[in-house]
């Protein structure tokens, strides 16, 4: 059977796939990266903490121009998932401003990105749009 | 602060904007370094420190200058702060006249960038490798630009605005055209903008779209450009001439800041804390505050952001940027003119050189010297520049009393 990898390494291919952030022991700032120390209080040690796969999007654009090799158009955005904000694209969408909106409901998904010379199986994720009220300007 | 340790610009520079295809970076900031001695009536035997800008040239453009100016020996600190470059040249020579090292400085920024395309991207092709390998801070099996949000600054700053509008409504993709449809019309009075054509908002909407809701004009200009300022303190001014005194432009304030830590500050750039922060530390400093402004030159680097620092800047209640706009305050003949010059989407953006060619701007006013665009009795104006990564540079700067 073929391997599977994450895109990223805060991406974990658990049943269901999540994402773990990187969580200050001392005052709780949250991180994706691979980390020297918390920039929000300098302390040095890190927990791992899963992130709600539900989210409301928080802000996005739709790119028509991208660098060399990138698929347009897409949508980037900025998701928050229950108080931590998550950097990614929505996927499953029609990429335009008719079926993209501020505080859109959306949760997590996986995709696969295709197979290396060795078999290697690698999966990115992305936020798809759930049924439900979208956040009211203002209240988010 | 005593009359001594006063900051003023005595001379300030900025070269026309635009494409200069038979001038190299050298040349153009060798043009804008001798305008601004010029305007000052002092050479670069009066220089104590030189700073210099650049970011897509080889490096060392400080002294690379010199040797065509005037090689005299004095320190030269060559900064790199993205688009707040300029500013920090010149925040690094005030610093230095303040320190007390010398009595007067240099500040220089310069880009060529005309044809540079789209910022932020990568720029190599992507090479998915045969082999999935983490790398990097992510662990990264493959380039995440493109699939896991955008890098490009179009996009970067789209998502600053719409986040405006989550928060409290109100916008739309006609409200930021109009923005870039305001800072068009103002270039038009401005030899010296790249762009100097006024263009409708059905233009501007229907022009390419680049990443939703900034279309092309939306977007700050590529372009090559240059400008100077020489500083001095307020002893040494007093030895100058009364013309020199006159035109003197007095630095009431001079403000670096970089982005505080907040939670999704690095998820997506927070250009608004270290706003806030600068134009707070920048209105006391001064002894000023936003209603005492008679014009505002901040980065407009994407119609997108120019929304956000109507509020950053102070210039309207917390979260009413849309109503602060839709009352026309920001246009030249409204109460709070902001990017008289045309702005970055149509003045034109040569990186390094936009944080003291926003100070020419405001200083032009201040001195009753800018033309068909002068904005009338100005007394006090803000120049704002935002470097992503972060860094704000606020500059307050007053007329010298009569």
């Amino acid at each position: 059977m073929s391997e599977r990898v994450p895109l990223v390494d805060y991406l974990v291919l658990d049943d269901p796939p999540h994402l773990v952030a990187k969580q200050c022991t001392q005052c709780g700032a949250r991180y994706f990266d691979r980390r020297n120390a918390c920039a929000s209080c300098f302390a040095e040690e890190f927990d791992s903490v899963p992130i709600d796969n539900d989210g409301v999007l928080r802000s996005f654009t739709i790119v028509a121009h991208a660098g060399p090799g990138i698929e347009v158009p897409f949508v980037a955005g900025v998701v928050d998932c229950g108080g931590t904000s998550v950097r990614g694209n929505v996927i499953n969408v029609e990429p335009d401003a008719e079926h993209v909106s501020l505080g859109m409901p959306v949760r997590l998904a996986t995709y696969s990105l295709g197979v290396d010379d060795n078999g290697t199986e690698a999966i990115g994720f992305g936020y798809e749009p759930v049924d439900g009220e979208p956040t009211e300007p203002g209240r988010a | 602060m005593s009359a001594s340790e006063d900051i003023w610009i005595l001379g300030i520079h900025m070269t026309k904007f635009g494409k200069h295809p038979d001038l190299d970076t050298v040349d153009l900031g060798a043009e804008a370094i001798r305008g601004a001695l010029a305007d000052g009536g002092v050479t670069m035997a009066d220089m104590g420190v030189v700073a210099a800008g650049n970011l897509m040239g080889g490096g060392g453009i400080g002294q690379q200058l010199q040797k065509q100016v005037g090689q005299t020996g004095v320190p030269v600190y060559n900064v790199s702060n993205a688009c707040a470059t300029g500013a920090t040249a010149l925040r690094t020579a005030i610093m230095a006249v303040k320190a007390g090292e010398c009595d007067m400085g240099l500040a220089v920024g310069v880009e060529k960038l005309a044809g540079a395309g789209l910022l932020g991207g990568g720029g190599k092709p992507r090479a998915d490798g045969k082999v999935y390998e983490p790398s990097g801070r992510f662990g990264a099996v493959a380039p995440t630009d493109g699939r896991i949000g955008t890098n490009t600054m179009p996009g970067v700053f789209a998502q600053v605005g719409m986040e405006y509008g989550h928060r409290y409504g109100g916008t739309s993709f006609e409200l930021f055209a109009r923005i870039s449809e305001k800072n068009h019309a103002h270039s038009t009075l401005n030899p010296l903008a790249a762009y100097s054509k006024a263009m409708s908002l059905e233009q501007i909407m229907n022009d390419v779209m680049i990443a939703y809701p900034n279309t092309r004009p939306m977007c700050s200009a590529n372009c090559d450009g240059a400008a100077a300022a020489v500083v001095t303190n307020g002893a040494t001014l007093k030895t100058l001439s009364l013309e020199q005194q006159r035109r003197a432009i007095k630095v009431s304030a001079s403000v670096l800041t970089s982005d505080p830590w907040q939670e999704a500050c690095q998820v997506l750039p927070d250009v608004n804390t270290l706003t806030r922060n600068a134009a707070t530390q920048a209105y006391e400093q001064a002894g000023v505050g936003p209603e005492d402004l008679d014009l505002v030159e901040l980065h407009d680097c994407f119609a997108t952001a120019e929304l956000v620092h109507y509020d950053n800047l102070g210039l309207c209640e917390e979260g009413g940027a849309v109503d602060f706009f839709g009352s026309g305050a920001p246009w030249r003949d409204g109460s709070k003119p902001v990017n008289v010059s045309g702005g970055l989407q149509s003045k034109g953006h040569p990186i390094s050189a936009t944080g003291i060619a926003n100070i020419w701007e405001v200083c032009q006013h201040l001195r009753d010297e800018c033309g068909d665009r002068q904005i009338p009795d100005a007394k006090v104006g803000l120049a704002h520049v935002i470097g992503l990564g972060s860094a704000c540079g606020v500059h307050i700067l007053e007329r010298a009393a009569a």
